[in-house]
């Protein structure tokens, strides 16, 4: 019955992997519920195009964009406004994003255009067109029914592995008619500069938090170790507050959720909010001085030892067992 | 200038949900309440307008039983002017409370509402882009710096985002919600306590808003996550680094 419309969001022509989880998070509903099809929508300046036809390469029954200097920037009133006019044309059951901080932002204007109810950072997709998503840090799963026409639902990226490539399908420009917006305008983007993995794609996260007492030691401890790894690194929100590590890098309730093979937590207490956003990575490692604190709880490995100590010891015998 | 600050109460976030024993619903009797963390800094950051412009007139507004009024008078006590409170018993998800707040903005003459990016019960994310889209306002989600212009026109937002900082403007009447690098909120001072008690609190009955208020979600059942089980402990680099070789095959 009906068809499922997916927001797919580009970063100029590249997909990044949340695309591709919310992608295979369609292709289930699709499945799972008895759609007819999975219809892609991208919107977006430069690039668009050409995310557009890497997109249609993950088995979509169709993929639609919209390319216009208008939507060089993110905004949300044009891009739901746009998106809503890109999605009109499909007239869609169900219309999922990943809940991404764009996801975020704009979906729920999404679902009020539509009268829609919205699931949000969904985490299953269950039988009888139900959806699971976490309450409460993830302490409680609900399993939730959309009672409205048209559905709207957010998936966790973590949640889902990214699509893989299967049959192409055909791409369509649709000229929208993007509408001048002076409400909302953009002025800079601060990028945190990263030549390592993303958070939310890497294999391997290692996290620093309050106990690493300043930026200088928090690099000087947390990046060798990662470096060594080829990880990602993330943080506590103790440790993001008070400066050691940029907003981006928060795992957690609040900031981001992963799931990696390997999450190594160093001075982090594991209060709940953090636990959110972690604890269902495969191996979990916690290095701790407190033999008590409860991230031992969710941890297949703990060390109680002084981070300062262990951590750079860690990190050369990391080196010498990956023989670098 | 009017700002409005929509707060909700929620459990304390320091203790974990427990389900009803049918897993029908999310235990709250004997809950310790507390003002939504988020919500929290948004009547912070009016505070601090106030304080920068006294002409500001900040009013809370929360949906929820009677008892609400203790979280409603903690954020006067912190120096909101006035309160509404929209009294109910029953549950009040985002899509209903977007409509009420709708409602309030369209009874009063506000140009900006501050309120929270995420309740940490629901974890929904949804409730502000909601209302702002409900009143075809642009917002700015995910705050971690807000300056007003000095009439009131536009307001510069620093948002956290993936990937790092992004600063938009909009033109205000507008929505921005906070994020946990706003601000840090202030304790409620005892002569702040003692004046909120004095401070106009105006009840509306729901029912009197004449608002539809069909759930459009439907929870079936709550289930609590499957549980880690309990790993072991390592007395060195060395074991823990042969454990993530040889048992984990991680490295
Ligand atoms: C609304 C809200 C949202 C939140 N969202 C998040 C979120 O998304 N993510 C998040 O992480 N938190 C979040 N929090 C905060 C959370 O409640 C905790 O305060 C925070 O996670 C604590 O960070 P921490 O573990 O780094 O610091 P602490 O709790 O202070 O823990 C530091 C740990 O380091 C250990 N330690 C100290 N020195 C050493 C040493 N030399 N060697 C080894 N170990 C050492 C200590 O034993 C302690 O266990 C949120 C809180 C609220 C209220």
């Amino acid at each position: 019955m009906g068809s499922v419309a997916l927001y797919i969001e580009n970063n100029g022509e590249k997909l990044p992997k949340s695309s591709l989880s919310a992608l295979a998070a369609a292709l289930e509903i699709k499945q799972a519920h008895g759609h007819e099809k999975v219809i892609g929508v991208l919107i977006g300046g430069t690039g668009t195009s050409a995310a557009a036809n890497e997109a249609a390469q993950y088995g979509l029954d169709e993929v639609l964009y919209v390319q216009s200097s208008a939507l060089e920037q993110y905004l949300a009133l044009q891009y739901a406004e746009t998106l809503k006019l890109a999605v009109d044309a499909v007239q869609p059951a169900v219309i999922v994003a990943a809940s991404t901080s764009r996801g975020k932002d704009f979906l729920p204007r999404i679902a009020q255009l539509f009268d829609a109810g919205q699931a949000s950072d969904c985490t299953a997709i269950l039988p009888g067109g139900k959806y699971r998503r976490p309450m409460y840090a993830g302490n409680v799963l609900a399993d939730v029914e959309i009672t409205t026409a048209v559905q709207v639902v957010t998936i966790r990226p973590s949640a889902f592995g990214a699509a893989s490539k299967a049959g192409t399908c055909a791409v369509r420009e649709l000229a929208v008619h993007v509408l001048e917006e002076p409400r909302m305008k953009f002025v800079r983007f601060d990028q945190v500069k990263n030549e390592r993995p993303e958070l939310g794609e890497a294999e391997i996260v290692v996290s620093g938090g309050r106990a690493l007492k300043s930026a200088e030691t928090f690099q000087q401890h947390i990046l060798p170790l990662a470096d060594a790894l080829g990880a990602a690194v993330g943080a506590s929100r103790a440790a993001v507050d008070s400066g050691y590590a940029p907003n981006d890098w928060q795992v957690g309730q609040t900031g981001k959720v992963v799931a990696p093979k390997l999450y190594i937590a160093v001075g982090i207490s594991g209060a709940i909010q953090h636990l959110a956003g972690m604890k269902d990575s495969k191996t979990i490692v916690a290095i701790n001085k407190d033999s008590e604190a409860p991230i031992f709880e969710v941890a297949d490995y703990g060390l109680v030892a002084d981070l300062f100590e262990v951590v750079p010891q860690l990190t050369e015998a990391v080196k010498k067992a990956r023989g670098q | 200038m009017n700002i409005l600050v929509p707060l909700k109460r929620v459990p304390d976030y320091a203790v974990k949900a427990k389900l009803s024993p049918d897993s029908q619903s999310v235990v709250t009797d004997g809950v310790k309440w507390i003002v939504n963390p988020f919500d929290e800094i948004a009547v912070e950051e009016a505070v601090r307008i106030k304080e920068k412009r006294p002409d500001t007139e900040i009013v809370v507004v929360s949906i929820g039983p009677s008892s609400t009024t203790e979280q409603v008078r903690t954020a006067l006590a912190m120096g909101a002017d006035r309160a509404i409170l929209v009294t109910t018993d029953g549950a009040v998800d985002s899509d209903l409370a977007h409509r009420v707040l709708a409602e309030i903005v369209a009874r009063g003459d506000y140009r900006l509402v501050i309120m929270g990016k995420q309740a940490i019960d629901s974890d929904a994310s949804q409730t502000g882009p909601l209302l702002a889209s409900r009143l075809n306002w642009p917002q700015a989600t995910f705050a971690s710096k807000l300056e007003i212009d000095d009439t009131w026109t536009s307001a510069t937002v620093t948002r956290e985002v993936d990937g790092g900082l992004e600063t938009v403007q909009i033109q205000l009447p507008g929505v921005v919600t906070t994020d946990l690098r706003l601000n840090e909120p202030r304790y409620p001072s005892l002569p702040g306590i003692v004046k909120a008690k004095k401070q106009p609190l105006e009840e509306i009955p729901l029912a009197s808003l004449g608002i539809e208020s069909a759930p459009k979600l439907k929870i079936h059942q709550f289930a609590y996550p499957p549980q880690r089980k309990a790993g072991t402990k390592v007395s060195s680099v060395e074991e823990l680094v042969a454990k993530l070789q040889n048992d984990a095959k991680v490295l």
